[in-house]
Order: structure tokens, then C-alpha cells, then sequence
């Protein structure tokens, strides 16, 4: 979201999670729910990595595998799985990763900016990284994880 | 600007209702069921519109609802009687005050010529041309004594001459506290004359006992004026109840408005009591104290505050404020909020079966306290289920209030003679169907006076009233909403209906087709009858726009018609546009749902019946027809082989343009009332997919979009133009 992009001093939480065996993490700020993995409905003549629609409490809710998303092995879900339930713009989005593990609250300068690597995937999604007890955690913005803002090539 | 904005669109909601309730009126005054309560009712109606159009500065509205409103006075007093042909002037005036409320809401301007005319024949209407300057004393003549009033200040308003008036003004908080500013109304004051103004700010309390919303002065304004006391009170009009006011011409002995000020005062102050809980209340006026622009909600008080009292209660349903006594009480709600909760409701509904069958799975049996106690949560959660879903049902009174003035334009413009009668009008249907119910409504209705009823002379030549009726009517029939328009004219001529058929090609010349078959030739794209192309229903848009409108609800529609007798149209329609009937089928192991209404039969494909068309499209031989048969798990991409179509069952269905095509599916699961969820609020729209549904078991299923599916199938494989053998 943009105020991920946004520099100034203030303290801000994130919440971590993992995919394989990278950390990421988002603002807090936009996670609404964090529940189990449920098998979702699939979507004829969506993207790979829209694994399809469940049920959140009357709405329907899309779910993206944030794993494909960005690029990797996508995994087999299983009931370890987590769906964090995401406000993005006016939207509601369900994001499959593997485990959420921690919450991270940290000043804005602990924001380092993305190291230039050519890969697409870091330049539309990763706004910066953070170096925390010698990992690494990328902080993502979620205004492209849906392909609607992103018209797909079929 | 916002809250500006937002207090307009109410005054423009409550305009829809009062001028609902002065079609109403009015109507009732034509039928001769005038009496006083209907024609207060009426007059209130007009009075509230321009009220607030004059809190608005809606200066057009203002001046010919003061017109419309000083002619209804007269019928009020008995100077005028309501005859058929006043009546006609009054209903086109209503008609001419809806179409000022909807310019004034939309911004656009309305025809200054018509209102003119409208104007001159009111103003003739009147007894004693148009002198007549009423409004002020309008207000007050529900209180008994005020005639008297009324009839005194119109003999002495034309020799007020540079006559001076003492006025003394001290408003109450209320005054500040819905917005009005004293400054405002002594500026208004000073252009009717000179003006000296004394505060007396005697009231003043200490700074630390000053309540920062409370109204501590009193003006004491000596005025010159050439204006009449009518033209003071009009400055008042709006701040006049929620202050103290008098005014008394300079060298009169008394003023003869003050008992009107006074009493407003006692109102006031049993309104008080009453709030207070006071048993010790006057007889309350309180009803009266609202011809304000808000009146609609300051009614409601008023009528809340008023029950307390016996004496205020009887005042109420005697007085014209209350024409509708004993109407329930509404209140104004966001739709938002109300759907959030039937979705609420819904979602409790699924988790408790899911609980039910857990308890049932864990050995749990049927008479244990567990499950008695579960029994009881179903119930609870059902009614509530209906409580709120019956929240979103109104009458289709809204939508056939509407019809009078159509078929009076529609009349005039056809020179027939129409009645009009309507029946089941409390008919209740949920709010998204009522919202689309017009469109087709009004051209069913312009199509049975234009084509159905003849013309008066012909009528007569065939032994019926030169009067048409046309019917219309409401009614539930199994779950259902059925909305006939039935009208007694000279039905179809069905010679004619299958020669223009023929003509444009729609129909074999050699056909033989059956009556009914015939009637229904009138439903297809292209077709329509009038020889001479009218402005009212002939516009290319034939009854076949009608007919897809109302499938598109979910609805049906029919005709049935017998020659000389009339013809009557008949759409059914589901209670609700949030659910839809529709078919489960298994698709590659996925749940999808058909729509009810697309669907004409379902059947066992045979081995003799399926043909291949080269290219993997495949047809199906249904009774002599070749139709395309469609893969359904193929054309999602579900599956990339083809299906077995013996394996499978077919789904005959026709699409909005009438044509058909077979949708082949593993297997059905059976027929069922869904919620339809949109895709897009948190998605986007999936082609072949109208919206999505969630089952008892809780999990998602899609809606397909039966004619995307087929136009994709079409497009996508190199299909020939389908076989059909007959249309429709």
C-alpha cells in the first residue's frame, strides 16, 4: 500500500510470515483476519496463482497464493496453511503463505531500500527489506497481488 | 457541502412521499371520497413541498405550490367544489409538481409555458380570482378559533398602508439549534420597511452560567411597513415555532395574531410536559406544530409524544396531519446496513446446520438436551432469517402510484377513454425487485391501452362502454410474485400477428401453429404490431425487451388473450433478487449453479443423438432440432479433454435471444434456492460467470452465466451458424 512507501520516522507494525524459506512481511495495518487453510472454490480462466474463492462469513472472498505470486514453487496446502485476510484498496484479499511468524515493530529508517537485482517480481512487489537478528525480511505492498489492477496476459 | 447535500436528498425523499400521498389524495377526491381528512392530507402534502423547496431557495417550486395550494384551500373551505373538471386541473397540477420536484432535484428546468397554464387555471379555479394570500394562516387553521383570523386579517391586509408594527421576537434554543440565525430574518425584516431594532439582553446570565447553545435575547423592532402582517409572519415562517413571537400593529388595540402565537406557546410547553412524562399534560395541540420542511420526521415525534395523552391522541386522528392514523411507524435505514445483516443472518443459518451435524456426528441423539437445545437454536435462527428478510420487503404501492399519471398521458395521447384499477397493492416484494419493476410495468401498461383497448368509437360499434379498463393487480402465488395488466379490449388479432410474422420472416408463410403459439409470436426480437408507429409504445422496443427485462429478474412472463374480450399479460417474478432459483450441477468435481429461468428441460444424451461438427463441437438432436451441445467443464477450463456425453446429462436452455443450446454436465445434484454473492466486490467479474453462491455446506459455488458460456463457445470453436429447425 502506499504508505509502505512512505519515509518518516514513526514507529510502525508488521506482521511477518513465511513462504518456503523467505520472510516477508506486511503492514499490520492492512491485515484484518489471519485463519486456517479451506479448500477454495476454483475460478475458471483465472492466473495461476488465484487459488479460487471461499466462504468468509457471507462474502466471497479471493484467494491468492502468495507463493506463485511472487514467484515460487507454489505449495500443496494443508491444513498448516494460513489465509491472512488483507484490505487492499476497497477490496478484501485472502493470501495463502505458509506460516505467519511474528509481529514486527520497528522505525521506518530499519527500512532499508530494495537491493537493484533485475528480478520483476522485486521491483512490483518489494518496497524495501529489513535486517532483523540476521535475517532478512522483505517488506511487500499489496497492490498488485490481484490481477484486476494488473490486466493478465491469456 | 456534504450535509447540505444530505439534507437536500431528504427533503427530495420526503417530496416522493408527499407526492405519493397527494396522487393518492387526489385520486380518492375523484372517486367523490372527499372528505376533510383527505383533503387536509392533500393540502399538507403540497404545503410540506414548498416549505422546504423554500428552505432551498426553489424559487419555481415555491411559486405554483403556493398556487396549487391556495386552490386546494379553497376545496378545504367548501368555497370550492371538487367536481370531476377541477378534479382534472388538480391531478395534471400534481403531475406538474412531481416533474418540478424531479427538475429541482436533477438541476434541469421544466417548461416554464406549462406552468403558466397550470397556473391560470388554478388561479381561475378560485373563487374570487387570485387575491387570496393564505399561507401563514393555513398553518393555524387546525386550531379551531383561527378562522375567525383568517377572515379578519383578509379584510384589513389590502388597507395597510405604511402602517408600524411592534414585533417582539425571543427565540428559543431550538431556534439555533436547527440552523437559523436571527441576523438572517431581521435582514429579511428590514426590506419590508424601516426598522428599529432594540435588544433587550436583560436575560444575559453571568458568563459562568451562560449555556453556550442557549438563546438569552429578546428584539423588540418597531417596523414601517406597506406590507400587510401576512408579509411579517412570512419572514417568521420558519423560526416562528421555535421562538416567542408577537406582532401588534402600532394603533390596533390588540393583535389578532397573538392567540396563535400563544397557543403555539401552550403547545409547546405540553410538548415539553408530555416529554417530560408529565400525567399532568394539557390537551396537547402538539400535531400542529409542524409545517416545517422536516415535517415528516417532526411528525412522527409529535405522534410519539402525543400517545401519553388521551386528549392528544384524539386531537391527532382528527386532525388532517394524520390521514393516515394508525400507519405504522418507519423508520429510514442505509440499505448497506440491512444487507450486511440478511448476509449475517444467512451465514448463522449455515454455521448452525454445520453445528447440528457436527452434534448429530458426535453421538449426540435426537431428544438429548444437546439437541433439544439445537432444535431450538434452528428455529430462533429461521425466524430471525424471515424477521430480516421481511426488512427489505415493501408494497408494490410505490411502483403503482406511479401508473395513474401514465395512463392518463397515455390516454390522452391515444384519445381513449381509460379506467384504471388496481388491486393487491400491499403486495409485498423485496426492495431489488420493486426497484426494477417499472421499466417493464410501464411498457406493459402503454401497450395494453395502446394496442390492447380501441378506440372509444369502435368500442361503442362493438357493444362495450367507450370506457377501456385496464386491470392491473398483485398477488403471491407460491412464492411468488404475480403481476397481472389485464385489459378488456379487442385481444389479439391473431390473422395479423402471424401475417406480420411471416412478412418479417419469422415464421415459416406455410406454419400452422396453435393459438397460443401464435400469441406468443409477440415476444420475439423484432416484432411490433402497430401499423403506425406511435411515440408512446412502438418505439423498436417491443414487448420481446419486455419479456428479456423480466427473464433477466428471474421472472417469466405470458400472455393469454381472447378475441373481443382483451388480452392480459401476466409476469411472475421471484419475491427477491437476492436469491435465485437454480439447478446444482457436478462439473469436473466442481459445484456450479444454472439459473431455473434459463432452463427448458434436462435430458439423457443416446448415442443416436450426438453428432459430431468436426473442430470437437458436437450437436444434439432434440426432437427434430439440431442444437449445439457444449461442454460446460471444457468451456470453463475445468478439463482440457471432452466429456463422454453419454456419461453426462444435457441442460436444454435458452439463451436471452431465444435460441437454444444443450450445456452438458457430469451429473445433477437437484434444484435449489441460492444467494446470489457478487464475484466482484472483492474480485472481479469472471467471464462465463455471473455470481457466486454459498451452499448449506458453507463452501462457494459459481453461477453460470448461461449466455456467456454459449457466445464463448462460439466464438472460441469453429462452430456453424446452429441448426435450428423452428425458432421459439
Amino acid at each position: 500500500m502506499i504508505e509502505t512507501t512512505k519515509h518518516d520516522n514513526s514507529s510502525r507494525e508488521l506482521i511477518a510470515f513465511r513462504i518456503g524459506e523467505q520472510e516477508f512481511c506486511v503492514d499490520i495495518m492492512s491485515v484484518r483476519e489471519i485463519r486456517g487453510w479451506a479448500p477454495a472454490t476454483v475460478l475458471p480462466k483465472s492466473p495461476p496463482y488465484v487459488r479460487g474463492v471461499i466462504n468468509l462469513r457471507g462474502a466471497i472472498l479471493p484467494i491468492v497464493d502468495l507463493a506463485a505470486r511472487l514467484g515460487f514453487q507454489p505449495p500443496e496446502p494443508t491444513v498448516r496453511h494460513v489465509i491472512m485476510v488483507a484490505q487492499v484498496g476497497t477490496q478484501v484479499v485472502g493470501l495463502l503463505v505458509d506460516a505467519v511468524s511474528d509481529i514486527l515493530s520497528v522505525t521506518d529508517d530499519a527500512i532499508k531500500p530494495t537491493p537493484d537485482v533485475a528480478s520483476d517480481m522485486a521491483k512490483t512487489f518489494v518496497r524495501g527489506v529489513l535486517a532483523i537478528e540476521g535475517r532478512m525480511i522483505s517488506l511487500i505492498a499489496l497492490d498488485n497481488v490481484l490481477p484486476a489492477l494488473e490486466p493478465i496476459a491469456a | 457541502m456534504d450535509a447540505m447535500a444530505a439534507v437536500k436528498q431528504t427533503f427530495f425523499q420526503e417530496c416522493e412521499e408527499q407526492l405519493a400521498e397527494l396522487e393518492t389524495g387526489l385520486l380518492a377526491m375523484e372517486r367523490g371520497e372527499a372528505e376533510s381528512d383527505t383533503v387536509n392530507a392533500v393540502f399538507r402534502a403540497v404545503h410540506s413541498i414548498k416549505g422546504g423547496a423554500g428552505a432551498f431557495s426553489l424559487e419555481g417550486l415555491v411559486q405554483f405550490a403556493h398556487v396549487f395550494e391556495t386552490t386546494l384551500d379553497h376545496v378545504r373551505n367548501g368555497a370550492l367544489e371538487p367536481t370531476a373538471d377541477v378534479m382534472a386541473v388538480m391531478l395534471r397540477a400534481a403531475d406538474l409538481l412531481a416533474d418540478l420536484v424531479a427538475a429541482a432535484r436533477d438541476g434541469h428546468t421544466v417548461d416554464s409555458g406549462r406552468s403558466e397554464v397550470l397556473v391560470g387555471e388554478l388561479t381561475a379555479l378560485s373563487p374570487g380570482g387570485a387575491e387570496a394570500e393564505a399561507e401563514e394562516e393555513d398553518d393555524m387553521s387546525d386550531f379551531s378559533f383561527t378562522p375567525v383570523t383568517v377572515a379578519f386579517d383578509f379584510s384589513d391586509a389590502p388597507v395597510d398602508i405604511g402602517r408600524s408594527y411592534t414585533i417582539t421576537f425571543k427565540p428559543r434554543p431550538e431556534l439555533y439549534a436547527k440552523g437559523n440565525e436571527t441576523v438572517l430574518v431581521l435582514r429579511e425584516l428590514e426590506r419590508l420597511g424601516e426598522l428599529e431594532i432594540n435588544c433587550d439582553a436583560s436575560g444575559l446570565p453571568s458568563l459562568a452560567a451562560l449555556d453556550p447553545e442557549g438563546a438569552y435575547l429578546e428584539w423588540t423592532i418597531k417596523l414601517t411597513t406597506e406590507k400587510g402582517e401576512d408579509a411579517i409572519r412570512e419572514v417568521f415562517e420558519f423560526v416562528e415555532w421555535d421562538s416567542s413571537l408577537t406582532i401588534q400593529a402600532a394603533d390596533a388595540g390588540s393583535s389578532d395574531a397573538e392567540p396563535g402565537a400563544d397557543s403555539t406557546e401552550d403547545a409547546f410547553a405540553a410538548l415539553l410536559r408530555s416529554i417530560q412524562g408529565d400525567e399532568a399534560a394539557q390537551p396537547a395541540t402538539t400535531a400542529e406544530i409542524i409545517p416545517l420542511p422536516s415535517a415528516e420526521e417532526r411528525e412522527a415525534v409529535a405522534e410519539v409524544e402525543a400517545q401519553p395523552t388521551k386528549a392528544a391522541a384524539a386531537r391527532n386522528s382528527e386532525s388532517g396531519a394524520n390521514a393516515n392514523a394508525g400507519a405504522p411507524q418507519t423508520i429510514r435505514a442505509d440499505l448497506e446496513r440491512v444487507d450486511r445483516l440478511i448476509d449475517l443472518v444467512g451465514e448463522l443459518v449455515i454455521n448452525q446446520a454445520m453445528l447440528s451435524q457436527r452434534v448429530m456426528e458426535a453421538g449426540h441423539v435426537p431428544g438429548s438436551a444437546v439437541a433439544l437445545g439445537l432444535d431450538e437454536l434452528e428455529h430462533l435462527t429461521r425466524e430471525i432469517q424471515d424477521c430480516v428478510m421481511a426488512i427489505r420487503a415493501q408494497a408494490v404501492k410505490s411502483v403503482f402510484q406511479r401508473i395513474p399519471r401514465l395512463v392518463r398521458e397515455v390516454a390522452s395521447m391515444t384519445g381513449k377513454q381509460v379506467r384504471l384499477i388496481t388491486d393487491g397493492e400491499g403486495t409485498e416484494v423485496d426492495k431489488t425487485v420493486i426497484d426494477r419493476l417499472n421499466d417493464p410495468l410501464t411498457h406493459m401498461i402503454r401497450n395494453a391501452i395502446d394496442h390492447g383497448l380501441e378506440k372509444p368509437e369502435v368500442r361503442i360499434a362493438a357493444g362495450k362502454p367507450a370506457e377501456g379498463v385496464v386491470r392491473l393487480s398483485a398477488m403471491h402465488r407460491s412464492g411468488r410474485i404475480v403481476i397481472e395488466v389485464a385489459d378488456d379490449g379487442a385481444g389479439i388479432n391473431r390473422s395479423r400477428v402471424k401475417a406480420i410474422a411471416v412478412e418479417k420472416g419469422l415464421i415459416a408463410a406455410d406454419a400452422v401453429l396453435s393459438d397460443e403459439e401464435i400469441d406468443n409470436l409477440i415476444f420475439l426480437p423484432g416484432f411490433s404490431t402497430a401499423s403506425e408507429v406511435s411515440n408512446i409504445s412502438g418505439r423498436g422496443v417491443g414487448m420481446d425487451v419486455v419479456k428479456r427485462s423480466i427473464q433477466g429478474l428471474g421472472g417469466r412472463l405470458s400472455i393469454t388473450s381472447r378475441p373481443g374480450k382483451g388480452s392480459t399479460f401476466t409476469m411472475s417474478l421471484p419475491l427477491t433478487l437476492a436469491v435465485l432459483d437454480g439447478m446444482v450441477v457436478t462439473v469436473a468435481d466442481q459445484t456450479l449453479v444454472v439459473p431455473l429461468t434459463a432452463i427448458i428441460e434436462t435430458l439423457q444424451p443416446k448415442a443416436a443423438d450426438v453428432h459430431g461438427l468436426g473442430g470437437g463441437s458436437r450437436v444434439i438432436a432434440i426432437r427434430d432440432a439440431f442444437t449445439p451441445l457444449i461442454d460446460v467443464g471444457r468451456e470453463l477450463g475445468f478439463r482440457n479433454t471432452a466429456t463422454d456425453p453419454l456419461a453426462g446429462v444435457a441442460i436444454l436452455v435458452e439463451t436471452e435471444g431465444g435460441r437454444r443450446s444443450a450445456l452438458l454436465v457430469d451429473t445433477i445434484q437437484g434444484q435449489r434456492q441460492v444467494v446470489i454473492k457478487s464475484l466482484e466486490s472483492n474480485y472481479r467479474h469472471v467471464p462465463g460467470i455471473a455470481a457466486a453462491t454459498i451452499l448449506g455446506d458453507g463452501r462457494v459455488a459459481l453461477i453460470i452465466d448461461v449466455d456467456t458460456v454459449i457466445a464463448n463457445s462460439q466464438s472460441d470453436a469453429t462452430i456453424l451458424e446452429p441448426v435450428l429447425a423452428a425458432a421459439g
